[in-house]
């Protein structure tokens, strides 16, 4: 085992333990033929806590390099691409509802079976291919269910609250006034020619000068 | 007082700015947005009624689409759209419970859960050459308790497991280039024969053992009279072939181990015969049919070996498999259509004389010739056989015929759309008022206070699905007049097949189609293919109760030098008011910016040799053509020699309508280091609001704004393959700006370590790009604005005063003005099918891109990420112009997906139309779906939304004016107090 540690990634050792584990038949990369490697590959998918319907495994689309080849999802989650020339590989995975990050793979031609993938969007290694998506995405506007903030804070709410406190905490305001200023401030306006409507909205009146000035 | 105000304005103006750009609750999905699911063409189909349950039908088309669609309603189970090299080459259901596909040429073998799709397992069949490829499940094979699927491919025949999808045994036939024609299971016995050819005049037959793979007998001989790639079986042991020059009919018999040929002459089946006689695939037993013109002969064969005509049919035939109905009976189907319908005859193989079922079905329209029958039985009520038929169409559509009638139809050949155009709706008519007192004022408050409920969460299931019906209604979608804001238009859409479909904005209804003459088949034009939409007579404000109409360009074949076809279709009523075929090939087709005057609009077409031609050919458009004609430029782009080239007209005509074109530039791109990949042009019908661009610290920037610019993407010839198959040394991009009048190369760039695919999409004074970088193994997206030098001093005031500004001087495609570029690139997730750009009416709202991405989705992508001015610290001045902080990347918010939670499988094309209303652009996203929707790129700023609440600012009103009045009241009272204290 102290040879396999020094290979880094060594992928192909680490699922061959998985295998042997869960007696799946699934090796990342395997030798094909003459021209190509098997990618093989998983999708795990956490059942949807969130928004909306669960992914359904069945429109799950894996797709290498950009559309050249895809691929679909085994019940099992499981997925493999046949046939692959050696390089450096980009795998996509299409899932409504989830966001998943491209992941480089690289298929070794002077060591056959060795591999390394990562993704692309964080730059983190895997050490198997097993492909989780990032984040859930949920395409839709979430409405606000109903509270008094969403009514008071909406335009009109803003106007009937303007007009509430005009009503009932202006006159407190006024209260506190000194009698004399007042009249002064009254005498002042009606020097100024006010409309007449401020004659009988006393209280508003001092809401008018404010608006005006 | 003061502060309390402005912390109201404030409060107000924020409330106006926190939602993004594009937003959608759930509830208002399919108000302004529509969405088709399409299958495309059907290739092959198989039927699962057997069981109780639903039944249905399982179809593969030309679009690699495997679907399964319920038998009673056409609808679509479930669907799978393989990748674009995975054409799917046979289908078939195995045990009852998998639908198993062989596709890639008979490389890789699916096997798919009937019931819901699941894919259940794959197997790669691998060979040394490629080859033709077949299925075969037989019925009754077992190997160790497991079905058995026996599939040809690659030179090789495999068998595999139906359980698990292993292999189990794989044979290579040893022999190149056999094609094989049949794999025929003998009932009864495990003997698998393989008949084929090699080459022209080689016949091969093989028997291999089906439970160990072993080669039991191989027979070859020579074919006399070669062989046309035509053939038919007749029995397990007789094999007809029509000979290369369509002439002889030989049976060949291959029976214990001697191979026999007997050749007969069509002319002495056929009397009169001329011309070439072509095999019908008929799998009946001892009968075979034959196409000679536009007629069927079915001719037996007798044990002896004698031919002899049982039937002939004086119409072009399709004709159908054969069905076992019951122990050796055998059914099978012909069709050929009629002139308003087509007629159905089902027979018994055995009994030519006795028809099973006769039946006429009438069809509404005309969808063409018929190409493909499928047929199933089920058992009546009477205990006799009743037999259902899934006919193909000419025009793509599938229809089910069953007792004499179309139980569903499909139209099929929106899978394939090819160009769209719009087209706009009728003017209402005065005196016809749409917008009349349609509800009571009572009805209208219920409504708004239905609405109410529903912005305030209050409201129960019940009431929310009023509201979406009182939603539906009330925007009047549907309607087939023009609307104020122009969100009502026609679609016009031409598929492959030939036909042409008018599609309603409002629902996506299909308000008319028709299938063109002139791109039928025909023997004068075997293979007809469209290429473009134009529209050529939109009447204006004079002449509007004339209808609009629309050219329809296409080739007679699928090279350049295929002669050309002219359609033109009335865009109201899709009648096709005339057609012509051309004399001349259509390589491109240039719409000129006049009008004759009838208001035709003037298409120019230039021919494979470079020759140019006008129409409308009449003198009239010649007179408004010819002062114009030493404006007229065009390039072409010859992508395999990497030679880009301008032209101009030639004074000198050699016919009244047709000129001569000169060389007036080329650019030569060395083949050795560069390859064209890609190239991009404005749309011509963009409009740009204005020149100048505000930047920070009142200065401004002039945008260089050119019609002829065009975009031209290389990469290096070993890069020019897919990804994975070159490294980042070898690699690199260049990209250009073309000035296409002068020839001259506005800006270069290199990417070092970059490769294609490209997708491109030029607008305005900018240029975006997604390809794909090897070192950082990323997909970039790269943008470059160019900006107007020559116009930069005009900022000088001195100088306006003075008078010595440009401002004046004309904007010439000829002028050379100095140009300035700035480029930055930005990481991005996905691979990309398609780039668009939204339009609006003026040009003033802001743009959006919309990227198709890898998952058919369609992301709407705000220009403003893709500032090639965005830095890591914007300064104070930049933040208040709209400037984004620098980041490497850019975003995907799933909140701005226009297309939501649906997919345009196969996404080819995004399609963007300008509504009247500014803020709004119709966006028409088209591939094996069909997606459209409406989208306010900066919002809807210039109009309510839907969903304003009427009812709440009634509510707010009341409420004001009652506490006024309460405050009136409270201050009277005060008052009066005051005076008595």
């Amino acid at each position: 085992m102290a040879s396999i540690a020094r290979w880094r990634p060594a992928l192909l050792i680490l699922l061959l333990q998985f295998f042997l584990l869960v007696r799946s038949p699934v090796l990342a990369i395997s030798p094909g033929s003459v021209d190509g490697y098997t990618i093989n590959g998983r999708i795990k998918i956490p059942v949807a806590k969130g928004f909306g319907a669960p992914v359904k495994i069945s429109n799950v689309k894996v797709i290498l390099n950009g559309g050249q080849n895809v691929t679909f999802l085994r019940p099992d989650g499981y997925f493999s691409f046949h046939n692959v020339p050696a390089g450096t590989h980009l795998i996509e995975v299409s899932a409504t509802g989830y966001f998943f990050s491209p992941v480089r793979v690289d298929v070794s031609a002077r060591f056959p079976g060795k591999v390394q993938a990562a993704l692309t969007e964080n730059r983190r290694g895997l050490t198997e291919l097993v492909l989780e998506p990032l984040r859930e995405e949920y395409y839709y506007e979430i409405r606000e269910p109903f509270s008094i903030m969403s009514l008071v804070k909406s335009p009109m709410g803003l106007m009937i609250g303007f007009m509430l406190v005009v009503v009932f905490l202006m006159p407190k305001l006024m209260e506190n006034m000194d009698p004399e200023e007042m009249k002064r401030a009254q005498e002042e306006m009606r020097n100024q020619g006010i409309p007449s409507l401020s004659n009988f909205l006393q209280p508003a009146a001092a809401a008018a000068t404010a608006r005006s000035g | 007082m003061g502060t309390m105000l402005r912390v109201f304005l404030l409060l107000l103006s924020l409330l106006s700015i926190t939602a993004p750009a594009f937003s959608l609750y759930e509830d208002q999905v399919g108000l302004a947005d529509w969405h088709q699911k399409y299958i495309g063409k059907v290739k092959d189909a198989v039927f699962h009624t057997q069981k109780t349950g639903r039944k249905r039908v399982v179809v593969s088309t030309e679009e690699n689409v495997i679907a399964s669609l319920d038998l009673r309603h056409g609808e679509i189970f479930w669907r799978h759209v393989l990748g674009p090299n995975d054409a799917i080459d046979g289908i078939d259901i195995a045990m009852g419970k998998y639908v198993i596909t062989l596709s890639s040429e008979g490389s890789i073998l699916r096997a798919w859960n009937l019931p819901d799709g699941q894919m259940v397992w794959e197997a790669f069949l691998q060979g040394p050459h490629s080859s033709k490829s077949s299925l075969l499940v037989p019925a009754s094979l077992k190997v160790d308790k497991d079905n058995v699927i026996l599939a040809f491919g690659k030179g090789c025949l495999h068998a595999v497991s139906g359980i698990h999808g292993e292999i189990l045994w794989k044979k290579d036939l040893e022999a190149e280039s056999f094609e094989i024609q049949h794999m025929i299971q003998t009932s009864g016995s495990d003997l698998i024969h393989l008949v084929g050819f090699v080459g022209s005049s080689q016949f091969d037959s093989y028997t291999i053992d089906a439970k160990s793979g072993e080669l039991l007998k191989h027979d070859s001989a020579a074919i006399p009279g070669g062989y046309s790639g035509q053939a038919s079986l007749v029995s397990s042991s007789t094999l007809v072939v029509m000979d290369s020059a369509g002439s002889t009919v030989t049976t060949i018999s291959f029976q214990d181990g001697k191979v026999t040929f007997s050749q007969t002459p069509v002319s002495t089946l056929i009397e009169d015969f001329v011309g070439k006689a072509k095999l019908l695939a008929l799998k009946l037993e001892g009968v075979f049919a034959v196409k000679t013109g536009t007629h069927t002969t079915f001719v037996r064969v007798t044990v002896e070996g004698k031919l002899e005509v049982v039937d002939k049919i004086n119409h072009a035939t399709a004709v159908s498999d054969v069905l076992e109905i019951s122990e050796n009976r055998q059914a099978f189907a012909f069709v050929h259509r009629r002139s308003n319908g087509i007629d159905l005859t089902v027979k018994l193989g055995a009994d030519w004389n006795h028809d099973l079922l006769k039946e006429s079905i009438k069809m509404d329209q005309e969808r063409g010739s018929v190409q493909k029958v499928y047929i199933n039985n089920y058992i009546r009520t009477d205990r006799s056989h009743g037999f259902r038929a899934l006919i193909v169409m000419e025009d793509h559509s599938l229809l089910l015929v069953q007792q004499g009638a179309v139980v569903w139809s499909r139209e099929d050949a929106l899978a394939s759309v090819i160009d769209v155009k719009t087209s706009e709706l009728p003017v209402e008519k005065k005196g016809v008022s749409v917008a009349k007192v349609e509800e009571s004022l009572f009805e209208w408050l219920q409504g708004h206070v239905l609405k109410l409920k529903g912005t305030l969460m209050l409201a129960s299931p019940d009431d929310m699905a009023a509201i979406q019906s009182l939603r539906l209604k009330a925007s009047g979608k549907s309607k087939m007049t023009r609307d104020h804001n122009g969100f009502r238009k026609l679609l016009i859409v031409l598929t492959k097949a030939g036909k042409v479909f008018a599609l309603h904005t409002g629902d996506g209804r299909i308000v008319w189609s028709r299938l063109l003459n002139s791109l039928r088949q025909s023997e004068t034009c075997e293979n007809p293919t469209g290429l473009n939409l134009f529209p050529w007579h939109v009447p204006h404000h004079h002449a509007l109760d004339e209808n609009p109409s629309a050219l329809v360009v296409s080739r007679c074949g699928p090279s350049d030098d295929a002669l050309g076809l002219l359609s033109f279709v009335d865009t109201y009523t899709g009648k096709e008011l005339s057609s012509s075929s051309l004399d001349h090939s259509v390589v491109q087709v240039i719409p000129l910016p006049f009008m004759d005057s009838t208001e035709q609009r003037l298409h120019l077409l230039i021919d494979a040799s470079g020759q140019a031609h006008l129409y409308p050919k009449t003198s009239d458009a010649l007179g408004v053509f010819r002062p114009e004609l030493t404006n007229v430029y065009w390039y072409s782009v010859e992508a395999e020699t990497g030679i880009i080239k301008g032209y101009a007209l030639k004074e000198k005509a050699s016919d009244d309508y047709s000129f001569d074109t000169r060389g007036i530039w080329s650019i030569v791109f060395p083949s050795e280091s560069e390859k064209i990949i890609k190239t991009s042009t404005r749309k011509l019908n963009e409009v740009v609001h204005t020149q100048a661009k505000v930047v920070a610290d009142q200065d401004a920037m002039f945008k260089y704004i050119s019609k002829n610019l065009l975009f031209v993407a290389t990469v290096a010839p070993k890069a020019s393959g897919d990804i994975g198959s070159s490294t980042p040394e070898e690699s690199w991009l260049i990209v250009y700006l073309i000035d296409t009048i002068t020839g001259r190369i506005l800006h270069r760039m290199t990417h070092h370590g970059a490769q294609g695919p490209v997708e491109a999409v030029v607008s305005e004074n900018w240029v975006i790009y997604h390809y794909f970088n090897l070192r950082a193994h990323k997909y970039e997206m790269s943008v470059i604005e160019i900006y107007d030098q020559s116009r930069a001093d005009n900022k000088d005031v001195w100088k306006l005063i003075l008078g010595k500004h440009n401002l004046t001087s004309p904007v010439s495609s000829y002028s050379r003005p100095e140009i300035m570029t700035r480029s930055q690139s930005y990481f991005f997730t996905h691979s990309v099918k398609s780039i668009a750009v939204t339009s609006t009416a003026k040009g003033i709202t802001s743009k959006q891109l919309l990227i198709g991405t890898v998952g058919d989705q369609v992301l709407a992508l705000d220009k403003r990420f893709l500032d090639p001015r965005r830095s890591v610290n914007p300064t104070q001045a930049e933040k208040e112009e709209g400037i984004i902080p620098l980041t490497d990347s850019l975003p995907i918010i799933p909140q701005s997906y226009i297309t939501h939670a649906l997919k345009v499988e196969g996404l080819r094309g995004i399609e963007t139309v300008p509504a009247k209303l500014e803020s709004t652009t119709l966006i028409f996203a088209y591939g094996v779906d069909l997606f459209f929707t409406r989208f306010a790129p900066s919002r809807t700023y210039d109009s309510l939304t839907e969903d304003f609440s009427y009812a709440l600012l009634l509510l707010t009103i009341v409420a004001l004016v009652a506490a006024i009045f309460i405050t009136w009241i409270l201050s009277e009272k005060k008052e009066l107090r005051d005076k008595w204290r």
